[in-house]
């Protein structure tokens, strides 16, 4: 008994590196700090500012709201077409890309588009296909279509590569040709998470499709821009209000959609 | 005598000639396999863990693709066909899992009639359109294994025994020429093993195929099986019918000698 009672337990010392990291990111935080003058000062005048931009917004102004909803209208569409295109084409390029199912050499490639797409925040993308194809929905669409794939197409692969493959086998030991054991072993494993994602990245391209009309690719976006530019703040208000009233009203959608498939 | 000629072994549904599989170079899991297995019956094969038996029935379907050797199954020999011609020899063996393989998301009736996709083209299979004689079949299949109520049921609802009853219906709706079970009872109790295994005997017995088992149970492979092959370090160690197994070929099977002592388990 003695002998038991006399053993310690020691809890590991940290590593010195792990300390070292701590310390870095510290200093780091002191220098950012201090090298974007985030003074005190600075952070009143800032309320000063803040107070009179809000003074400004109230009351919303709806009168233009003809113009509202036409902007509304178009970020709708162009979110609900984007997300519709992207599903379909990430489909078949998340089966392509699932390591699981297919080989290397037919998986890098499917990756590398997903890559790309995935590598530009949906505001950019939306700059070049305003350059590509001109000012408008179009753009708008094709940004939000490309982003989607590159999101989608991940999030469907990581899925696809997570189903069990024993299911995979029993349905390949019969027989079946390739895309019935797609239907069979694959798609039952992976649908329920699939209308999650899509539901998500509806709600996502809702949100995206309010942003792209800043850089002239439809929406409600280059309206807010206008009246930005135009000191209309209480306008300003009057679409930001409609905004959240459309993303909210979307949440409400994708849940009602996620409910009527949930398997 | 040529490889290829099936007339060499009369009534041999199955020949497997110098079979060998190895999944890291130089170390074989299956080490020259040869076996007839004839046009009826239960073989059952045992051995220890890891001496390749789940290899050797899976390098049958080519399941796992085996590294050498021949396996003749209705004049051809599976090892080289093409895709195509796989998938037509994969439709004739119907094959039974350790851990049902069920997909579990789709319904009793989906499941046994993936049994048939084989002969569906896969449009007709994304929209569940199978001909009216293969739903005929697979019901009357589902009453013949006992979970005629089941139908409709999801697969992950169901028990492990009645799992194993869908995938032995599953199996049967290929109506196939050879069954293939890879440990059908190791995940089932002891009263369910018996049930599970008279089913599959039965079955075999009344549509005249062979049937090739692996099992752990030396009990139930004595009970069953009409002829017995002991596997160890990939290779078969004893053929002969069940009477014949003594203890002394067990312990060459499993080695060792001390299990054998006060009832086996």
């Amino acid at each position: 008994m003695a002998a038991i009672a006399e053993r310690r337990w020691v809890v590991a010392p940290v590593h010195w590196a792990t300390r070292a990291a701590w310390f870095a990111f510290a200093v780091y935080f002191v220098y950012a700090l201090s090298h974007l003058e985030l003074t005190p000062a600075r952070f009143l005048a800032g309320l000063d500012y803040g107070y009179k931009f809000l003074t400004k917004l109230f009351p919303p102004d709806f009168q233009r709201w003809e113009l509202l909803l036409k902007g509304l209208k178009e970020s709708l569409e162009i979110a609900i077409l984007a997300s519709v295109l992207g599903l379909i084409i990430s489909l078949p390029v998340s089966l392509l890309a699932a390591r699981n199912l297919m080989p290397t050499w037919v998986t890098w490639p499917a990756r590398m588009v997903m890559v790309v797409c995935r590598s530009f925040h949906p505001v950019i993308i939306a700059i070049l296909f305003v350059k590509a194809v001109g000012f408008g929905a179009l753009a708008g669409i094709l940004a939000l279509t490309v982003a989607s794939l590159g999101f989608l197409g991940k999030l469907f692969t990581e899925a696809i590569e997570e189903i069990s493959l024993k299911q995979v086998e029993a349905v390949r030991a019969t027989g079946a040709p390739f895309m019935s054991v797609i239907a069979f072993g694959v798609v039952p494993q992976v649908f329920s998470r699939f209308i999650g994602f899509a539901s998500y990245e509806l709600d996502s391209n809702l949100r995206n499709s309010t942003m792209v009309g800043i850089v002239g690719a439809g929406g409600i976006g280059g309206t807010l821009f206008a009246a930005f530019q135009r000191f209309d703040y209480d306008f300003v208000c009057a679409i930001i209000l409609s905004i959240i009233g459309m993303i909210v009203v979307g949440e409400v959608l994708t849940n009602a959609v996620k409910k009527v498939f949930r398997a | 005598m040529t490889l290829t000629d099936t007339g060499g072994a009369v009534g041999a549904a199955l020949q497997i000639r110098g079979l060998a599989k190895s999944y890291v170079r130089g170390k074989p899991v299956l080490d020259g396999i040869t076996l007839d297995i004839a046009s009826n019956g239960i073989t059952a094969i045992i051995g220890p863990s890891g001496t390749g038996k789940s290899t050797l029935i899976r390098c049958i379907n080519r399941l796992v693709e085996p590294s050498s050797g021949e396996i003749i199954f209705e004049g051809r020999n599976l090892v080289t066909l093409n895709r195509t011609g796989l998938r037509a020899a994969r439709r004739q063996i119907g094959m039974v899992f350790q851990e049902y393989n069920l997909v579990e998301r789709l319904t009793v009736m989906e499941n046994v009639l993936s049994g048939r996709l084989g002969y569906v083209s896969p449009f007709k299979a994304w929209m569940r359109n199978f001909p009216s004689a293969d739903i005929s079949e697979a019901f009357a299949l589902l009453e013949t294994v006992g979970l005629g109520a089941h139908a409709h049921a999801r697969a992950d609802a169901l028990s492990g025994g009645q799992r194993q009853r869908v995938g032995i219906a599953r199996a049967l709706m290929q109506r196939p020429k050879l069954l293939l079970a890879d440990e059908p009872t190791s995940s089932l109790d002891p009263k369910t093993s018996v049930e599970i295994m008279t089913l599959m005997r039965d079955q075999a017995s009344q549509r005249g195929i062979p049937a090739i088992v692996n099992i752990h149970n030396v009990e139930l492979a004595r009970r069953f099986a009409t002829r017995i092959v002991g596997l160890s370090g990939g290779a078969v160690v004893f053929d002969g019918a069940p009477d014949a197994l003594g203890d002394a070929h067990l312990k060459n099977i499993y080695g060792g000698e001390s299990w054998l002592d006060g009832g086996d388990s």
